[in-house]
């Protein structure tokens, strides 16, 4: 039991999620700023940011709607995004659980950020928090289906194994899936899966700021916005490390290997960057457009070749 | 159709950075109906003007815009040498007509910026920006002034640009021409902006006529409307140049017609400094000694379009009336034909496509009641409605009114 509470508040849990994401998110400003000629914020930017909306900045309720809600559901979101932090972490660093069907569980969990923030942003009585929420409702049904023909793609691919830890022995015992042909395939769709989840652009229409202010998050303030940075950062790692554990290899924890881990999940999110910093943002007819006939058909030809045994 | 939301765009909003409210009545994504309000920031300009001698408006005009600062005075020196009769020198003129052109390379740079920042895009809107530097810096080099050049007055222009400057000018409008050719490239060959952009707000050739629009705004929709074609001033009919214009009329056309425009204005300031080698240093002024009694129209294409001046003169040392009319007071009309029926994505770049300035647009009408001789809105009914507004809001917040 107790281990288990060290699991979720310290070590691969809230704690370590947190200050590493943080770390990933001023990473993520770091190269935005140099691909624009800027110089970008200092190392320990998003902790001011974090500490200084929990600590400092007022918390302000909106006057119509729910407040239980709209409190509630940052608190969702960062719970949702550690659970998924910790079963995705926890056979990345070579701890096994014996749970066999974790990666369902990390699928759904890895929605509840999404669905909290729509839950929260229709508590705010806010009419472009309402049109936000409506945006990223459209975008959740268009990539969860993809995300989900991804999944189930690397788990035919390492002969219908549906824990992460398998997954990840299966690779490291022969060559990461992303060595082959419908692997490729399947990072590609992966990495604009976590795009879509992480909400950057050209996948950031809920939150449009010169569109719809913010949308979902118009309404938050203070420390429930901390939260809702916190569950970010958080995010910001789950999923790069997730795609890594899928089809890159996971980690090894011996030696330089420790090293080669961290490209791995820093490479991921320099991807997630620059794609971010040479895109407009998609309509949402085109987000959806582009997942429900592009991306999936992609999938679907990974998962032929696969069947194939490309 | 079921009950449409109202999607406020400001008085706050980080689409626009001035002060205006854009009311898009939406069914669900789709904006069905747009209405707005403008007037937070008037500044009573025009009477202003009437309190102050020639030389003085030139600085108060200046002040109208801030990105588009030398249209006004440009405007209003072609008002008032339309009333005195006066012609400026061949030197005079050129410089004018390069300070005009650098103004619209800056103006389109940020404009290209800001729309970039519009649709998410935010490498365009810092790299637009970078490329615009030096070109203010340009600014300061000629006129002392990053913005607001002050270089303006009847009968001429304040400083000269020495030769020995020319060579420098040259230097930097050639880097300016390949990074914006490296910056063209990436805005037209980009997929994601043709499909963001592609028929997205479009304005036809008709609508342009309907509502009298001007500028790249008209140019984009085959309407080659230039002021600096159509009523050449200064130093325009001296050099060669084309009318940029594109047919689509959507935001894409006239981002292109933008882009391809500083590609013009480059070519015409090389002209214009191949022009000054050719007249004698130091002729920038005409001497003027009285402005005589008359009336003065004055036009100057802005980078928005025609800026209008109308000057009247009684043969004193300042105007007595003075109207002026900004390109975006008739642009900001056509937002009625070209957002209804598009997403609010959409619509908002729609709204920044004619690149509204609504600090040239502010307007306050005054009537007179014709059987009493009686301003119907005068200082007195103003300051009521102001009273009674803030009594409304501390009746919202729950306060008192002190």
């Amino acid at each position: 039991m107790a281990v288990n509470f060290f699991y979720f508040l310290v070590f691969p849990g809230l704690l370590f999620l947190g200050v590493a994401g943080a770390f990933l998110s001023w990473f993520d400003r770091k190269v935005t700023a140099m691909v624009q000629f800027r110089k970008g914020p200092p190392v320990l930017q998003p902790f001011y940011d974090f500490f200084k909306l929990l600590l400092v900045k007022e918390t302000i309720l909106p006057k119509y709607g729910s407040p239980v809600i709209f409190l509630l559901a940052p608190v969702f979101a960062v719970f949702g995004a550690t659970m998924a932090g910790v079963f995705i972490l926890l056979p990345l660093f070579n701890i096994t659980t014996g749970f066999r069907g974790d990666l369902l569980v990390i699928f759904y969990l890895l929605t509840i950020p999404s669905f909290s923030y729509i839950l929260g942003s229709l508590a705010s009585g806010n009419p472009l928090a309402s049109v936000g929420s409506s945006r990223e409702m459209k975008l959740i049904l268009s990539y969860e289906l993809t995300f989900m023909l991804v999944l189930a793609a690397v788990i035919m691919k390492c002969g219908r194994q549906f824990d992460l830890y398998s997954i990840i022995a299966a690779q490291q015992a022969s060559s990461p899936f992303a060595a082959s042909v419908s692997g490729v395939l399947l990072f590609i769709v992966a990495i604009f899966c976590i795009q879509a989840k992480l909400a950057l652009v050209p996948f950031d229409m809920a939150e449009a700021e010169t569109e719809i202010n913010h949308g979902v998050f118009i309404e938050y303030s203070g420390a429930a916005y901390a939260l809702i940075r916190l569950a970010k950062y958080i995010m910001l790692l789950v999923l790069p490390s997730l795609v890594a554990a899928l089809l890159l290899g996971g980690f090894r924890l011996d030696g330089i290997h420790v090293l080669w881990s961290l490209v791995k999940v820093i490479g991921i999110v320099l991807l997630l960057t620059l794609i971010r910093n040479t895109n407009p943002r998609l309509r949402i007819k085109q987000a959806v457009n582009f997942f429900l006939v592009w991306m999936n058909l992609l999938v679907v030809i990974a998962i032929v070749l696969i069947a194939l045994g490309y | 159709m079921g009950r449409k939301v109202l999607i406020p765009i400001g008085p706050y909003h980080p689409l626009q950075e001035e002060p205006e409210l854009f009311k898009l009545y939406c069914d669900g994504e789709i904006v069905r109906d747009v209405k707005w309000e403008t007037g937070y920031n008037h500044r009573g300009i025009e009477k202003l003007s009437e309190s102050k001698t020639y030389e003085q408006v030139f600085f108060l005009v200046e002040r109208i815009c801030g990105i588009c600062s030398t249209s006004h005075p440009f405007a209003f020196a072609n008002a008032v040498e339309e009333i005195a009769g006066i012609e400026p020198t061949n030197r005079a003129k050129y410089i004018r007509s390069i300070i005009g052109e650098l103004e619209r390379i800056h103006s389109h740079l940020l404009w290209l910026g800001l729309a970039g920042h519009f649709l998410g895009y935010n490498t365009v809107f810092m790299w637009a920006w970078k490329y615009r530097e030096p070109i203010l810096d340009l600014f300061e080099m000629i006129t002392g002034n990053r913005n607001s050049y002050a270089m303006f007055r009847v009968g001429g222009v304040r400083r000269d640009i020495e030769e020995s400057k020319i060579s420098a000018i040259e230097k930097v409008l050639d880097e300016f021409r390949r990074k914006n050719d490296l910056l063209t490239g990436a805005v037209m060959d980009d997929p994601v902006i043709h499909a963001r952009t592609k028929g997205v707000g479009v304005l036809t050739r008709q609508d342009i006529i309907d509502y009298c629009a001007v500028g790249p705004t008209a140019r984009a929709s085959g309407v080659a409307t230039d002021v600096r074609k159509d009523d050449p001033y200064a130093a325009y009919p001296l050099v060669d140049w084309q009318v940029v214009t594109a047919e689509e009329g959507d935001v894409f056309a006239k981002t292109k017609v933008r882009l391809l425009e500083m590609n013009e204005s480059v070519s015409i300031i090389r002209q214009c400094l191949k022009g000054l080698l050719k007249e004698k240093e130091g002729d920038i002024m005409v001497k003027v000694n009285e402005i005589p009694e008359g009336i003065g129209q004055g036009r100057a294409e802005a980078p928005r379009g025609e800026v209008f001046h109308f000057v009247v003169s009684d043969g004193s040392n300042s105007p007595a009336r003075h109207k002026i009319r900004a390109p975006s007071y008739v642009n900001i009309a056509t937002f009625k034909k070209s957002c209804i029926g598009q997403t609010i994505s959409d619509a908002t770049i729609t709204l920044a496509a004619v690149d509204p300035c609504y600090c040239c647009t502010e307007r306050l009408a005054v009537a007179y009641d014709f059987s009493t001789g009686e301003k119907i809105m005068n200082a007195k009914s103003l300051m009521d409605i102001s009273v009674a507004k803030t009594a409304e809001i501390m009746k919202i917040q729950g306060k008192k009114h002190e």
